[in-house]
């Protein structure tokens, strides 16, 4: 079992907000880590660093480090474009771009990879497998992506990012905007791209956490109150507070 | 607790609907009069040998085909000049400006759309047509491309803000360069709004009078030289009719060029509904 990410000392604020505290966090490779917490408690924002995409908003910064593969991916001097392609993130609300089904997740083909038509023809069907999406989409793939349902929206943006042959995915609830069986059906696609990649969801669904992660990580105030296997997590938590979380005592 | 009685809330409800229908008629109707008055005035006018035919001295004979050549050229280097600096000062007001310096810029903008477009006709007199030594079509574009500039700024910052960011942020994701992101992505997004605002801003300084009068001024002949002849159009060629002439006959083809001018501007917008109904769907 391999460390893919580890993340130390990391603390992060909005101007002069502190959002994150002394965060100290090990995601496992090709496993699935949960990250659950109450809302505002630092979650996302501790996702959102894995792939700097913090660094849209100048008043953002984050200290300490982030160790991808060993090296830390928040030195300046890591490419940022190759740190993106390599952790890739799906958000809360679909986000197919303005073009077909195709250009969709042709467009980290070209703009990452040289191919010829014929590769990106065939690494798009793929990647739309990959994402389980192919068998709905096969006809249409030149309609709008726009186009799709919620679910198969989802579906579509999680294909774009695996294109782009990632080593990680990270997922800031990839399932509150989508009805109870389109979740399922990415639950499911979850657990198939296990094998392939290092995925860390951020969830606020507790039974989802439960059901599809192997290690898990609670969050509370901005502090990584305690990580672990999910079974021990969700059975036999060692801090007052994740009991008291999962139980449902207080959110 | 007694609550409030539901017949006076029906009454405000039904009050406030009256209202705005009254007030959508009164807009209505004004435009309504307009289209018809210089619909039903420029009737007689229109012919095909009217709107082919250049303009002659004292109306004699004369059409208009000239002028609506020159308002196409004057327009189109406006548009050449303003919209690739307007789309750009755009973006960079969205995607980049922050802090005091997009405020300045702003605030120029917003100055600058101010600006009485009969002082920007004398501005480019004084910066142009004196130092060149000559009236010339060129001097009507660039003053016309300084008042749509700051209306297509406003509109493309505008409408670029209303692009969510979670599309800029799954484009950087997916390991794009910001400009990439920009241009490929977010403006993509945006491009059916952005179209419209500049065949607005284009629309909307066709018609313009007062920056040409310094500048293109005008002429009866053909288009000679539009960066070096005065240079004609035909919101000069109605006002000269129809404010400068005694001749009935010069009326009549003001009124001519009105519907001609009022047709390019309806044709225009519409063609941009057209073109956009079908993109959405």
């Amino acid at each position: 079992m391999t460390t893919k990410i580890q993340t130390r000392h990391l603390n992060f604020f909005y101007g002069d907000h502190q959002a994150l505290f002394d965060n100290n966090l090990d995601i496992e490779e090709r496993k699935i880590t949960a990250v659950i917490g109450p809302s505002g408690c630092g979650k996302s924002t501790h996702l959102r660093t894995y792939n700097r995409i913090f660094q849209l908003y100048r008043e953002q910064r984050a200290e300490g480090e982030i160790l991808l593969d060993g090296k830390n991916l928040l030195d300046p001097e890591t490419d940022v474009l190759e740190l993106r392609r390599k952790v890739g993130m799906i958000f809360q609300k679909p986000t197919p771009f303005p073009m077909s089904v195709f250009d969709n997740v042709a467009y980290p083909l070209r703009l990452h990879f040289h191919l010829k038509e014929l590769e990106i023809r065939e690494r798009v069907e793929r990647a739309l497998q990959g994402a389980s999406l192919w068998e709905e989409v096969k006809d249409k793939l030149h309609a709008s992506g726009l186009a799709l349902s919620g679910g198969q929206q989802q579906r579509l943006c999680i294909a774009r990012t695996i294109a782009a042959e990632p080593e990680v995915l990270l997922m800031d609830e990839p399932t509150s905007a989508i009805d109870p069986v389109a979740t399922l059906r990415i639950e499911e696609l979850m657990n198939n791209l296990r094998e392939n990649y290092t995925i860390v969801i951020v969830t606020h669904n507790m039974q989802q956490a439960a059901r599809i992660s192997d290690n898990t990580a609670f969050f509370y105030k901005g502090r990584i109150v305690e990580a672990g296997p999910t079974k021990e997590i969700f059975t036999n938590p060692k801090v007052k507070q994740t009991e008291d979380y999962i139980t449902g005592r207080f959110s | 607790m007694k609550p409030k009685s539901l017949r006076k809330r029906k009454f405000l409800n039904l009050a406030s609907e009256v209202f705005s229908l009254c007030a959508i008629a009164v807009a209505v109707s004004a435009m309504a009069i307009i289209l018809a008055t210089v619909a039903y005035q420029g009737w007689h006018a229109l012919s095909l040998d009217f709107l082919l035919r250049r303009s002659a001295p004292y109306g004699a004979q004369g059409g208009i085909g000239n002028a609506i050549l020159g308002t196409i050229a004057i327009t189109l280097g406006a548009s050449v000049v303003a919209i690739p600096l307007a789309l750009l000062a755009g973006i960079y007001l969205s995607e980049y400006a922050h802090g005091k310096l997009a405020c300045l810029l702003r605030f120029s903008a917003n100055v600058l759309m101010g600006v009485p477009s009969i002082l920007v006709g004398l501005f480019i007199y004084t910066a142009v047509v004196v130092p060149t030594g000559h009236f010339s079509g060129m001097a009507g574009s660039l003053a016309l491309s300084i008042l749509m500039f700051p209306m297509i700024l406003r509109t493309t910052e505008e409408i670029l803000r209303m692009v969510p960011n979670s599309l800029r942020e799954s484009a950087l994701a997916l390991g794009m360069s910001r400009p990439r992101a920009i241009l490929g992505i977010v403006c993509r997004s945006a491009a059916p709004g952005l179209l419209t605002g500049i065949l607005m801003a284009v629309a909307r300084v066709s018609g313009e009078t007062a920056p040409l009068l310094f500048t293109a001024l005008f002429a009866d002949s053909w288009l000679t030289g539009y960066f070096t002849q005065p240079t004609p159009s035909l919101p000069v060629l109605i006002t000269e009719y129809t404010t400068n002439s005694p001749f009935a006959s010069m009326h009549a083809a003001g009124w001519g060029a009105s519907l001609a001018v009022m047709t390019l501007v309806l044709a225009i917008n519409l063609s941009t509904r057209i073109f956009l109904g079908r993109k959405v769907r």
